[in-house]
Parts: structure tokens; sequence; C-alpha cells
């Protein structure tokens, strides 16, 4: 496997949705690998940042405006 | 733990607790209900209006249309899936309408816009084991969120459905009405993507 293959198979590994002896493969190289190491270490990273990430409170003019929306339409049943 | 696994933990109980019993309130027509469900998902739900739109006016649009369109349609929830797995899919169909009037002829659904150069790799840095602690909180959301709106939409929005919202490969095709394989080569060129522009903020700094 080449690091070319790496990139390619990256999703699949992350995800652990390779099958077996693909990931074997994939763990072998890495093992061999620095640079693709790297790229397979700070992509898991990416994930996990925005995956873990907590979404940002509403501005509260945003917030403001939704709920003056919301309470013009909560008056009326849903049609 | 697997040392391969990019997922944290099933979001906590606490996120879905009670969600159908808010539900069944609102549908019989207990407004605070809905309003408790408003409160809970409007985060989360400005934040994929953000990540699909990539402006904060066009999110704010998607977000209320998408609250305003939840409540009218209530009576069509059948309940088959989480109200929120079901918040997610108006928001973004109301988001790819913004998006396609906003700018028409860059969301492309259905043709490959993949190249082989979103594949190269150039940052080949260490970032240590928790580049975030570097980061206060918001200035990390702000960050997180500055680089997903600074790629291509097309590749974002499947980001941010497959690794944000947690919906399966499966789903976010069918939600955008992608095949298979392309959601696979747009989730694998995001995250290379992201991977590349958060590479700046999060590589290993020099020890002084």
């Amino acid at each position: 496997m080449k690091c070319r293959d790496i990139i390619k198979e990256l999703s699949g590994y992350l995800n652990g949705e390779s099958d077996g002896t693909l990931m074997a493969e994939v763990e072998r190289h890495l093992s061999n690998c620095e640079d693709c190491r790297l790229v397979v270490d700070t992509t898991r990273k990416t994930i996990h940042l925005y995956c873990n990430s907590q979404p940002a409170p509403l501005p509260d003019d945003v917030r403001g405006r939704l709920h003056k929306a919301l309470e013009n339409r909560l008056r009326r049943r849903p049609s | 733990m697997d040392p391969t696994s990019t997922k944290p933990a099933q979001a906590s109980p606490s996120i879905s607790e009670g969600e159908g019993t808010l539900v069944a309130q609102a549908k019989a027509g207990d407004v605070h209900a809905f309003e408790e469900l408003v409160s809970r998902y409007e985060r989360k739900i400005f934040r994929l209006a953000m990540n699909i739109t990539q402006n904060k006016e066009d999110a704010e649009d998607v977000m209320q249309e998408a609250f305003l369109k939840s409540y009218s349609h209530l009576k069509d929830f059948q309940g088959d899936s989480r109200f929120y797995t079901w918040l997610v899919r108006i928001t973004v169909n109301e988001g790819l309408m913004k998006l396609r009037k906003r700018r028409p002829g860059q969301v492309s659904l259905d043709e490959k816009i993949e190249t082989e150069d979103d594949l190269m790799i150039r940052e080949l840095e260490d970032w240590g084991p928790s580049p975030e602690q570097h980061y206060e909180q918001s200035e990390l959301q702000r960050i997180l969120q500055e680089v997903i709106s600074d790629i291509d939409p097309n590749f974002g929005i499947v980001f941010a459905l497959r690794d944000i919202e947690d919906l399966s490969t499966e789903e976010t095709a069918e939600i955008l009405g992608l095949s298979i394989p392309a959601v696979k080569s747009r989730l694998l060129r995001a995250r290379l993507k992201l991977r590349q522009k958060l590479n700046r903020y999060f590589r290993k700094r020099e020890e002084n």
C-alpha cells in the first residue's frame, strides 16, 4: 500500500468501516510512514474538534427575532 | 476505546430525553412544549444553517423558516425518526434553497465536482495531543466556524451532516439527493480541506 492509497482509504479507516484486511494494511503502512501517521492523526483531530464542539450561543438579536417570529406564529394553531 | 474511532460517545441521553413527550404535547397544541423544543435546538440549527449558507443573515432566515415550517407541519411528523433529525431535514432543504438562490450554479448535487487535486496533502505538521487547549472555547468556536465557512459548500454540507450532525452516509445521501459514493468522496475531501486550513491554527508551537 502506498501513501496515495492511504489517503483514499482514510475515511473508511477513521470511521472503522474498512474491512479487516484493509485496516491491517493501513496499520502496517502507518507503522512505517511518519508522514501518513501525521495526516491520519491530524484528520482524526479535525473530525474530533468539530464533532465535540458545542454550538455557540445565538447572538441576542438573532434569538430575539426568532422568538418574536415564533410568538406571532404560535398564537395561531398549527394549520 | 478503539484508537481509530473518531466519534465521541453517543450524544448524551439528555439531548433527546423527553423529546418524544414534548413533541406529543406540541402536537396536542401546547405552545410551551414547542417553545421548549426550539430553545433546545436553536443553537444547533443555527450552526447547521451557518454551515450550509456560510452567511449569518441567510442562516437566520433559514433557521426561522425551519422552525416555523416544522410547527406548521407538526401534524405530518410521524415519529419514525427523531424530531431533531426531521428538523435537520427541513433546515437542509431551506438552506439549499437559499444557497441556490444566492449563488446560482454553485451548488451541484448531482455532478462530479471533485478533482484529484483535492487529495493533495501539503501540510505535514504535528498538532500535539490537544491542539484546542491553546484556545478559549469561544475562540475555538469562531475558528471552527470560520474555517468551515471557507470551504466549498458542496463539501461543507456533507461534513456538517455526517461528522457534526452524525447522520449516516445513507441519510446524508438521501437528504442531499446524492449517491453514496459521492457522499463518501465529498466527506473525504471536506475532512482534508478542513485539516489543511486548521493546520495553521493547531500546528505544534515551538516551546520557548
